[in-house]
C-alpha cells in the first residue's frame, strides 16, 4: 500500500512538472543560471544511476560483477557504433547472460 | 523582442537542425528506415513513428526491471501509463529494488522529471495549445516527443510530430511494459538472463547523446556525479546518493556560458545550442 501511494504521488508530481513547463511564462528560459543548472542536473543524475546500478551489491557495499560490467561495456560499444536504443539494451543483457552461462562472474 | 525570435524556438534554428540532418544522426532515430507503412509521406509522421516505435518497445526493459524490483505487473503498467517518463520510472524502481527509502526514490524521480519542465517551456509556443488540450499534451512532454517536435520546421508539422510520437511511443511503451512484466514474473532466475545489466544500459542510452555532443564540462559533471554517488552508496540509504549527485550540476554554473553545460538538453538539439544562444 505504501508503495502504491509512492507510485501515485510521484506520478502526479511528474505530471505537474511537465504541465508547469507548458503553462509557465517563457521568461524562465531566459534566466541563464536556471537553464544551465536545469540542463546539467539530468547529466549528473543519469551518470550516478549508471554507476550505482552497475556496481550494486547485495547490501550497502558496492560489488564488482564481471559479467554485469562486461554487459555495460558491451552497451558502451553498441552506443559508440550508434546502435538503436533497444539493441543497446539487448546487447548488454545478452552479453551478461552469455558470460554467466559460461561460468564467468 | 517578438516571441518567435526567442533563442529556444527560433524557426531558423529549427530548420537548420532539419537541413543539417542532426536529428537524423541520432542513434534513437535510425530505425526510421524501417518505415512501417510506406504510405506515410509526411516527415513529421515518419519522425514520430520511427522514434515512437524504437523507444516505445523499450517498455519491455522497464516491465522487466520493475517486476525484478518487486513491483506487480499492475504497478509497472500504472507507472508507464501515468508517470510516463522513462528515466524517472527506472530511477524509482531502482530504489525499490535496493530496498531503499521511498521518499528518496520519489525525490530522485522528480528531479529527473524536472527536465520535462524545461522541454515544456520550449514546446509551449511551438505547439500553441491552451486549456484541456494543453493539459492533455503535458502528459506527453518527454525527451523523445520534444526531440521529434523541435526538429520540425513549422507549427503544423510540430503538432503532427508531437501527437504521432506521443501516441505511438505511449502505446508501445505501455503494452511492452505489460509484456515484459508478465514475462519476468515467470522467470525464476533474473540474473541468468543478464537482466541486472539492463538498468545501467538504459541510463547509458539516455545519457549518451548528451555526452557525445557535450564538451569537457559535460563529462566533468557526469564523472563527478557518478563519483559522488559511488562514494556515498556504502554509507547512505539507497536513493540518497543519487540525489546527492545532483549537486555535481553546480559545475554548469562555473565560468562563461560556453554551451558545454547547456549542450543538448534533448537528442535533437545536437551541439548547436551554444552558437544559437550567442
Amino acid at each position: 500500500m505504501t508503495l502504491w501511494i509512492a507510485l501515485i504521488a510521484t506520478s502526479v508530481g511528474c505530471y505537474l512538472l511537465k504541465y508547469a513547463g507548458l503553462a509557465a511564462p517563457r521568461r524562465l528560459l531566459d534566466n541563464p543560471w536556471l537553464r544551465r543548472f536545469a540542463v546539467a542536473v539530468p547529466i549528473a543524475l543519469l551518470a550516478a544511476l549508471i554507476a550505482v546500478e552497475a556496481l550494486r551489491g547485495d547490501g550497502p557495499a558496492l560489488a564488482w560483477d564481471t559479467a554485469r560490467m562486461a554487459g555495460v561495456g558491451a552497451a558502451v560499444l553498441a552506443l559508440i557504433l550508434r546502435a538503436p536504443f533497444l539493441v543497446v539494451i539487448i546487447v548488454a543483457a545478452a552479453t551478461t547472460a552469455a558470460l554467466r552461462a559460461l561460468g564467468v562472474g | 523582442m517578438p516571441r518567435r525570435r526567442s533563442p529556444s524556438v527560433d524557426p531558423c534554428e529549427l530548420r537548420r537542425h532539419t537541413t543539417e540532418g542532426r536529428f537524423r544522426t541520432d542513434g534513437l532515430h535510425r530505425l526510421e528506415h524501417v518505415k512501417p507503412f510506406s504510405a506515410l509521406r509526411s516527415p513529421a509522421v515518419r519522425d514520430g513513428m520511427g522514434i515512437g516505435v524504437a523507444v516505445g518497445v523499450a517498455g519491455l526493459a522497464f516491465g522487466t526491471a520493475a517486476v525484478a524490483a518487486g513491483l506487480s505487473p499492475a504497478q509497472s503498467v500504472f507507472l508507464s501509463m501515468f508517470m510516463f517518463t522513462g528515466a524517472s520510472q527506472f530511477a524509482l524502481v531502482g530504489v525499490v529494488a535496493g530496498g531503499g527509502n521511498l521518499v528518496a526514490g520519489a525525490m530522485g524521480a522528480l528531479l529527473l522529471g524536472a527536465r520535462n519542465t524545461l522541454y515544456g517551456l520550449r514546446l509551449a509556443d511551438l505547439l500553441g495549445w491552451r486549456g484541456a488540450r494543453r493539459a492533455l499534451a503535458a502528459h506527453g512532454v518527454i525527451d523523445e516527443t520534444t526531440a521529434a517536435t523541435l526538429a520540425q520546421p513549422d507549427r503544423e508539422s510540430a503538432r503532427t510530430a508531437f501527437v504521432t510520437t506521443y501516441v505511438v511511443l505511449g502505446g508501445f511503451w505501455v503494452t511492452t511494459t505489460l509484456v515484459g512484466a508478465l514475462a519476468t514474473e515467470r522467470v525464476s532466475d533474473i540474473d541468468a538472463f543478464g537482466l541486472d545489466a539492463v538498468g545501467p544500459a538504459i541510463f547509458l542510452g539516455l545519457l549518451w547523446p548528451r555526452l557525445r555532443s557535450g564538451g569537457l564540462r559535460t563529462w566533468s559533471i557526469a564523472l563527478l556525479g557518478a563519483g559522488l554517488a559511488l562514494a556515498t552508496t556504502p554509507i547512505l540509504p539507497p536513493g540518497v546518493p543519487v540525489l546527492l549527485a545532483a549537486s555535481a550540476a553546480l559545475i554548469a554554473l562555473i565560468g562563461p556560458d560556453d554551451g558545454a553545460g547547456a549542450t543538448s538538453p534533448e537528442p535533437a538539439r545536437g551541439t548547436s545550442r551554444g552558437e544559437a544562444d550567442s
